[in-house]
């Protein structure tokens, strides 16, 4: 990895982005919309006794998502792209490493994922009340953990796909079992047993732990901190493997 | 080692098929090589085996002394894809500082080289905007950048209009003349008499590796349109001959 064209290939993807200004938009915007959705969905449903009200539990967990799926979508698209323009190959007869980009597309669209998280928080906590016992910094690190994570598996997808419609396909294969298995809908202590070694194996399930941590705890959990580490982990075997799927030579 | 570019019994199968059948050639540094051949000859596949993304069956490549490919080159080469490979989500400015910088080079030289192909006036234009023509230069400009000794452009003339495709050879041939080494590829035959060497690929197969001049005298003809349709009937002759 070389530290100039790491840094000039962060900004150059960020240029990209801010030039599509709805693509920008809709990053910001739409999560908002989501939870005021969510919001006054539940308003009205009576909290559980001893347990947080659902728009916490719901609320808190969604900040996680977001970043998620938005940023593999957004991933894997934009190295689709540079497959089929032939950007891709170009990069490869240059000095660039292989690494230099993985890990450039990891950064920026990372910070992306910052941006998004925080007007997420912000709005949740500032507008809806989110309760939490933990920090929202806490919350919002671990949104970008997963927004990185997302980036490095739609990064390693996008060598498997060759057509946008292929592309788009994967998000429903790697991004909903992660959703439905995480625990949010089924605690995972009360799924069956395969189900819940399967959710074990899913980097997404760690997040959603580490998040209801910070939900129930004031201070940061050992827990917490061993599952961020996990979703950590996972992004960067993603990316590992996402690079040594990319082949400078092709047939 | 005088060769820029040496291929050595180069084959390239694609898809089942052979697309380049067994080349010998060279291109020797300082000079204009133009790669000739109707449109599905194998120019592309022969300038990606050069610039080293191509998987090749047999044969070598070996480009400035090394290996085609290593990561000694990627310093040293410039690359043009046929087809424009630049961001159509960023200015012609941008994407010109974008390959600078991968090459070490700054802002002043990614300005230079938008001037260089004359772009000057677009630069601040997002890529996607432009012409075709436009937004092949834009993708030159970013193969210039780095200043690389050798050079290999696939088709980096279409689409321009007689003017500049006229000022786009003179600066080829003024890099050439500081020692920068190009290949440029071309199915326009007027192009060829541009060329200080010409390497005529046809079906995967080299027909002719001559100057200009040196294929008029060996065909008898002036035209060089003419002169390539007699090597080529005399090829096929010759393989015809070789198959009784």
């Amino acid at each position: 990895m070389n530290p100039r064209i790491l840094s000039s290939t962060v900004v150059r993807i960020l240029r990209q982005l801010r030039h599509d200004r709805r693509t920008v938009a809709l990053l910001v915007v739409v999560p908002t919309v989501l939870l005021t959705l969510v919001y006054y969905m539940y308003a009205d449903q009576p909290t559980p006794p001893g347990q947080p009200a659902t728009f916490d539990r719901i609320a808190l967990v969604m900040l996680g998502f977001f970043p998620f799926i938005i940023m593999f979508l957004v991933t894997s698209i934009a190295m689709l792209r540079e497959r089929t323009t032939g950007t891709l190959e170009r990069l490869l007869t240059t000095p660039l490493g292989k690494t230099d980009l993985l890990f450039g597309y990891g950064i920026a669209f990372g910070l992306a994922g910052a941006v998004q998280a925080t007007v997420a928080s912000a709005v949740a906590y500032w507008i809806f009340d989110l309760d939490t016992a933990g920090s929202a910094g806490l919350v919002i690190m671990i949104a970008v953990l997963n927004a990185v994570l997302a980036v490095a598996l739609g990064l390693l997808c996008s060598a498997f796909a060759r057509t946008e419609f292929q592309a788009v396909q994967f998000m429903p294969v790697v991004v909903a079992p992660q959703l439905l298995l995480c625990g949010l809908f089924v605690p995972r202590d009360e799924m069956a047993g395969w189900l819940q070694v399967i959710s074990d194996l899913l980097p997404l399930s760690y997040a959603v732990e580490a998040l209801q941590e910070v939900g129930a705890h004031a201070e940061p959990t050992g827990t917490m901190w061993r599952d961020a580490a996990v979703v950590a982990g996972a992004a960067v075997l993603a990316l590992v493997l996402a690079a040594a799927t990319l082949r400078r030579r092709s047939g | 080692m005088d060769d820029a570019i040496a291929l050595r019994g180069l084959v390239v199968d694609r898809g089942g098929r052979r697309v380049l059948d067994g080349i010998d050639a060279a291109v020797p540094r300082g000079s204009v090589t133009g790669l000739l051949g109707p449109s599905g000859s194998g120019k592309t596949t022969l300038m990606r085996a050069v610039v080293g993304v191509q998987v090749i069956t047999a044969g070598t490549v070996t480009v400035l002394g090394a290996p085609a490919g290593s990561s000694q080159l990627r310093h040293r080469v410039g690359y043009l894809t046929q087809a424009p490979s630049v961001y159509a989500d960023l200015t012609v400015r941008e994407n010109a500082r974008y390959f600078a910088a991968l090459h070490g080079r700054g802002r002043a030289e990614a300005d230079r080289a938008v001037t260089d192909v004359g772009l000057a006036a677009a630069a601040g234009q997002l890529v996607g905007t432009l012409s075709g023509g436009q937004r092949s230069r834009a993708s030159l400009a970013c193969a210039l950048v780095g200043e690389p000794e050798l050079i290999v452009l696939d088709e980096p003339t279409v689409g321009q209009d007689p003017v500049l495709r006229a000022d786009l050879w003179s600066r080829f041939h003024a890099l050439a003349a500081t020692g920068t080494t190009l290949l440029v590829s071309s199915h326009v035959m007027d192009e060829a008499a541009r060329c200080d060497r010409l390497l005529l690929i046809r079906e995967g197969r080299l027909i002719a590796d001559d100057t200009p001049d040196g294929i008029r005298s060996t065909t008898g003809v002036d035209d060089l349109d003419e002169a390539f349709l007699r090597l080529i009937r005399a090829s096929e002759a010759g393989r015809a001959g070789e198959a009784s």
